[in-house]
């Protein structure tokens, strides 16, 4: 199916932190978006992926966050911001399997030090920004194939 | 291999009503796992997720990352609300009182492959 997508297209999303039954609404209605647009089946896995793993990591550390996407004929670029405990150490939290999730949230199936390297393999451009005490910003680029 | 295969080997109960098109549809690879970005980073799309998790965050991995069938192990089974979702997301839900090692043993033994996404 073609991509539909004639002008630039932009929204966001509120996220609560700690509100796990909602916990995946924003990265599904963005993937549904996507879908709604014609968007290649694998570009849609990829970002549906890398927004998901945005969005738990600010229900589980931080006490709310906004994603915003913007999408134009030539990708999608998603940026999620927080206002979380910001990352002391960020060549450490790339690392997979490196967390300092607590135990209720791996006993909740997270917190397995996979998510930022999750994102960062499904985007073409993944970019993080983080001040302890702050927040954390993450900004990821993903490409739609070349027509 | 067959859900109704599947439902069968596991001696699974169905959580989800099943039509006739879900209980042929084709479940070509499996992943058994309790962390939920394993699933993300390891699955491949159309895979069964055999897992001891059910809340309503297990069904929302499943739809991003495209599994449509869930089987909770040790007889456990979600809360309505994670059946309500499951429902609406079209993704069938199934529980064996078999643990994650014998079930997985089991489809693995009838044929079934892992899945590892590259």
């Amino acid at each position: 199916m073609p991509i539909n997508i004639d002008k630039e297209i932009e929204g966001s999303f509120q996220i609560i932190g700690g509100n796990f039954v909602n916990a995946g609404e924003a990265s599904t209605q963005l993937k549904l978006l996507l879908t709604k647009l014609g968007v290649d089946e694998d570009i849609i896995r990829r970002t549906a992926i890398a927004t998901f793993e945005a969005e738990m990591n600010v229900i589980i550390y931080a006490a709310a966050g906004r994603m915003h996407y913007h999408i134009t004929p030539r990708g999608i670029s998603i940026k999620v911001d927080d206002m979380g405990p910001g990352i002391e150490d960020i060549e450490l939290a790339m690392q997979e399997g490196y967390s300092t999730a607590p135990d209720w949230v791996r006993e909740m199936g997270w917190g397995a030090g996979m998510g930022l390297p999750n994102m960062k393999k499904n985007s073409d451009i993944f970019k993080i920004d983080s001040v302890v005490g702050e927040g954390t910003t993450i900004e990821m680029v993903i490409n739609f194939p070349q027509q | 291999m067959t859900l109704r295969e599947i439902i069968d080997i596991l001696d699974a109960t169905v959580i989800t009503p099943l039509g006739d098109e879900d209980l042929n549809a084709d479940i070509r690879s499996a992943c058994s796992a309790d962390l939920m970005s394993a699933v993300l980073y390891y699955h491949t799309p159309d895979s069964l997720l055999i897992t001891g998790l059910t809340q309503a965050h297990v069904i929302r991995t499943a739809e991003i990352a495209g599994i449509k069938t869930i089987v909770f192990v040790l007889g456990k089974k979600p809360d309505i609300y994670s059946i309500e979702l499951a429902e609406e997301k079209k993704i069938s839900l199934l529980s064996t009182s078999l643990c994650m090692y014998t079930a997985s043993g089991r489809l693995f033994r009838a044929g079934l492959p892992g899945c590892l996404y590259k």
